[in-house]
């Protein structure tokens, strides 16, 4: 019998990021879409950066999950369009990710406040971060170093 | 009209392929830590978009070659990137102008090539243009921050910007693979792209109190392939070494 979509969806819910693994795949917004083909169980991932090492990463992470719970005829689809975008991180994602101290993106283009004390008073280090996914910032107040979740 | 669109994919590709292997020349060696990440960061993302416009390219060929293949197994006369890319880094200021003056010309190119009648074209460059418009955002505040900033690093900007001039023209220079691809609305006529590029990059050098020199002169031949410097034949020395000792080594 063939698992329902959902289902998938829930697995899926549960495959950690593996560069942030406080949020899944799901949360991230990469998953666009999960359908049967007949037999055949088709998931279509979408990158995040396009030079993003995680990617093939993700691919795997995906397939031995999904074979773990028992599907046998699996196809991944890289699908381009429409360009990811951070608009798509679930609001569970959003919150974990400040939990974790990591300050999810705003369509400001900069955190809101810092994931450590709260505090507004906010100086931008750099653009660019740990990861592509990320830009590097400081608080003024708890002198604490922390990641922007780069809003694209 | 495959052979035209097989070379114009060459040439999006080999300008991100050739400036991603410049700016990955600055890992670990940049001035402070965070413009490492940002160089090595930008060079991520070039080499990312060089896999999409490479992959496609090697399928529009259909020789069953891949993007790998095409970037490290081909020799200096059939690399099709402007000449600015390939020039060597210079100092962290001619790195950084050069930065500048190629994402304005790219963000500027990819907009127009999210309307291609190509739609896979279309969504790579729909892709590639997030990027590319994070990248000028950090690279025209770099212009400025540095030429608007110490006597020292002001008159070294200058010098990137005198420098680098002569090779800007390139990118507005057109041919016959250019006018195949405007004939089927796959990308625009490059020297269309001119005006707009203009009035970008004007706004911010002189913000950043530099002068664009006063003259048209352009080197030519990147593209086409007619003509590349010495430079990037000492660039694919170390670029390609790997794969031409051991061709399809895998780790």
């Amino acid at each position: 019998m063939q698992p329902s979509v959902e289902q998938v969806w829930e697995w899926l819910d549960a495959v950690p990021d593996p560069e942030i693994p406080v949020i899944s795949l799901v949360d991230l917004g990469i998953i666009r879409e999960v359908a049967w083909r007949n037999d055949t169980l088709t998931v279509a991932v979408t990158p995040t950066y396009s030079g993003c090492p995680a990617t093939s990463i993700i691919n795997l992470d995906i397939e031995t999950a999904l074979r773990g719970h028992g599907i046998e005829k699996l196809e991944l689809k890289r699908q381009l369009s429409p360009p990811w975008t951070t608009n798509w991180l679930s609001e569970k994602g959003r919150e974990k990710l400040e939990k974790y101290g990591i300050a999810p993106p705003t369509a400001a283009g900069g955190p809101e406040r810092c994931p450590q004390c709260g505090s507004v008073d906010l100086k931008k280090v750099s653009q660019f971060g740990s990861t592509p996914c990320k830009a590097a910032w400081r608080c003024n107040d708890c002198l604490e170093p922390f990641d922007y979740f780069k809003c694209i | 009209m495959d052979a035209s669109l097989f070379q114009y994919l060459l040439r999006l590709g080999d300008n991100t392929l050739v400036l991603g292997h410049r700016g990955s020349e600055w890992c670990g060696h940049a001035p402070v830590l965070e413009e490492d990440i940002a160089l090595a960061n930008t060079a991520l993302d070039l080499i990312g978009q060089t896999q999409l416009w490479l992959g496609l390219a090697a399928e529009v060929e259909g020789k069953g070659r891949d993007a790998d293949q095409l970037a490290m197994q081909r020799d200096i006369w059939d690399f099709r990137n402007l000449l600015l890319v390939e020039l060597p880094n210079g100092d962290f200021g001619r790195t950084l102008m050069r930065q500048f003056l190629f994402d304005a010309w790219q963000v500027i190119n990819l907009g127009r090539l999210m309307n291609s009648s190509n739609p896979r074209v279309a969504e790579i460059a729909a892709k590639a243009s997030k990027e590319a418009a994070y990248h000028v955002e950090r690279s025209a505040d770099t212009v400025v921050g540095l030429g608007d900033g110490t006597e020292e690093s002001h008159v070294r900007m200058q010098a990137a910007l005198e420098y680098l001039w002569p090779y800007v023209g390139e990118m507005f220079l057109g041919d016959e693979v250019d006018a195949a691809m405007v004939a089927a609305g796959i990308a625009p006529d490059p020297a269309s792209l001119r005006a707009e590029y203009d009035a970008l990059i004007g706004r911010v050098i002189k913000t950043a109190t530099l002068e664009i020199p006063d003259s048209s002169f352009a080197h030519k031949g990147g593209k086409t392939g007619a003509f590349h410097t010495e430079h990037l034949g000492h660039m694919l020395c170390s670029m390609q070494w790997l794969q031409r000792a051991y061709p399809g080594a895998s780790w």
